[in-house]
């Protein structure tokens, strides 16, 4: 699986979400995708899972141009809270299981046992961070080629954070998955990051290694960021 | 529990860095096998690329061997042990000379100092 990116710009109205990007990724890596709140970086996950389209550019799936079934392929987790309150947490792994091929029942019923989640608890019950982690169960439970997560810790305490981190590397499959994650909190997910991608207000202004910012720059992934927004601003 | 990282030192050279700590300790006995480099990114929390390159870094340095088709095994080998030991000696008192040297402590106060606190008296 590849996931590639060329010259894409996306607009909403006349503002520019990303402009002119270039991406590639590829299976078996975990890639951040790092920035601040209303960076594009949210816009660059809904490129790929196919919810939006470019004004210019090519977004593809193994060399094929992204449609409305790419979600086939894509485990989408959104930063918004989307389930139906009247639903009980097996109701939502239920439905699920009806639209996508892909959804492992059993992987699913493992995942809320380790997330100590109640099947028969109403969802609308449920408190932050057990909605959190039911979202994760649903994404996880695909045996999807791409799973792209938005802002998957935001307003999650740091047990749930590190919960949710160990789940991610016991069932993601690395021979055959490419994992996407999006977020503003950096320092908290570097150590699970291949490479590290910054986007700031539309543009990708960097892509590298975490291993080599370290070796080679001695920096951390946040303190890279700081330098290439500082060097970008610059200009 | 996932683990805290220094933030400019590679990843990996830290993990390396807790095993071979960890068998010095005698935590991680010499011929035992370390865990699966997936149990340890879940242990660790960290990618398992990185878990994986700590290993070959471990492979390299002769502390450890990959046996095809079992794992990763510390080397049982008494000499390893004894060097482990020695580099750790060495990499803590050099840090601690420096830093009493940085507060203006001569060596032969140094000298002093320590076999005061050895003996338990205070300075």
């Amino acid at each position: 699986m590849t996931i590639q990116l060329q010259n894409v710009t996306k607009k909403y109205g006349k503002d520019f979400a990303l402009r002119n990007v270039n991406l590639n990724f590829e299976k078996g890596k975990i890639y951040g995708l790092v920035g601040p709140n209303g960076s594009g970086k949210s816009t660059t996950l809904k490129l790929i899972s196919g919810l939006v389209f470019p004004n210019s550019g090519v977004v593809s799936l193994n060399d094929e141009a992204i449609s409305r079934k790419s979600s086939e392929k894509v485990a989408y987790l959104t930063e918004l809270d989307m389930f139906y309150d009247a639903f009980k947490v097996k109701d939502v792994v239920d439905f699920y299981n009806s639209q996508f091929q892909d959804f492992n029942y059993e992987k699913a019923q493992i995942l809320l046992k380790e997330m100590k989640l109640d099947p028969n608890k109403k969802v609308k019950f449920l408190s932050k961070g057990n909605r959190g982690r039911l979202k994760l169960v649903t994404t996880l439970s695909r045996e999807a080629e791409v799973i792209l997560l938005d802002e998957p810790f935001s307003g999650l305490d740091p047990m749930v954070r590190d919960a949710i981190v160990q789940s991610l590397l016991q069932y993601i499959d690395f021979d055959n998955q490419i994992l996407l994650i999006a977020t503003h909190e950096i320092a908290e997910i570097e150590p699970l990051l291949d490479e590290a991608i910054a986007i700031y207000y539309g543009d990708v202004i960097g892509q590298e290694k975490v291993e080599v910012m370290r070796e080679e720059l001695g920096l951390s992934v946040l303190q890279w960021f700081k330098q290439i927004v500082a060097k970008n601003e610059e200009e | 529990m996932p683990t805290e990282f220094e933030s400019s030192k590679p990843i990996y050279m830290q993990i390396v860095d807790r095993i071979n700590f960890n068998i010095v300790q005698g935590k991680q006995p010499l011929g035992e096998k370390l865990p699966s480099v997936r149990e340890m990114a879940v242990q660790m929390g960290v990618n398992p690329n990185t878990i994986q390159r700590a290993y070959s870094e471990l492979e390299r340095m002769n502390i450890v061997e990959t046996r095809r088709g079992q794992g990763t095994f510390v080397l049982d080998d008494t000499k390893l042990l004894i060097e482990l030991r020695r580099s750790y000696q060495t990499e803590i008192i050099n840090t601690f000379v420096e830093s009493m040297l940085e507060i203006g402590v001569s060596k032969e106060d140094m000298v002093k100092i320590l076999s005061q606190h050895l003996k338990g008296e205070k300075q």
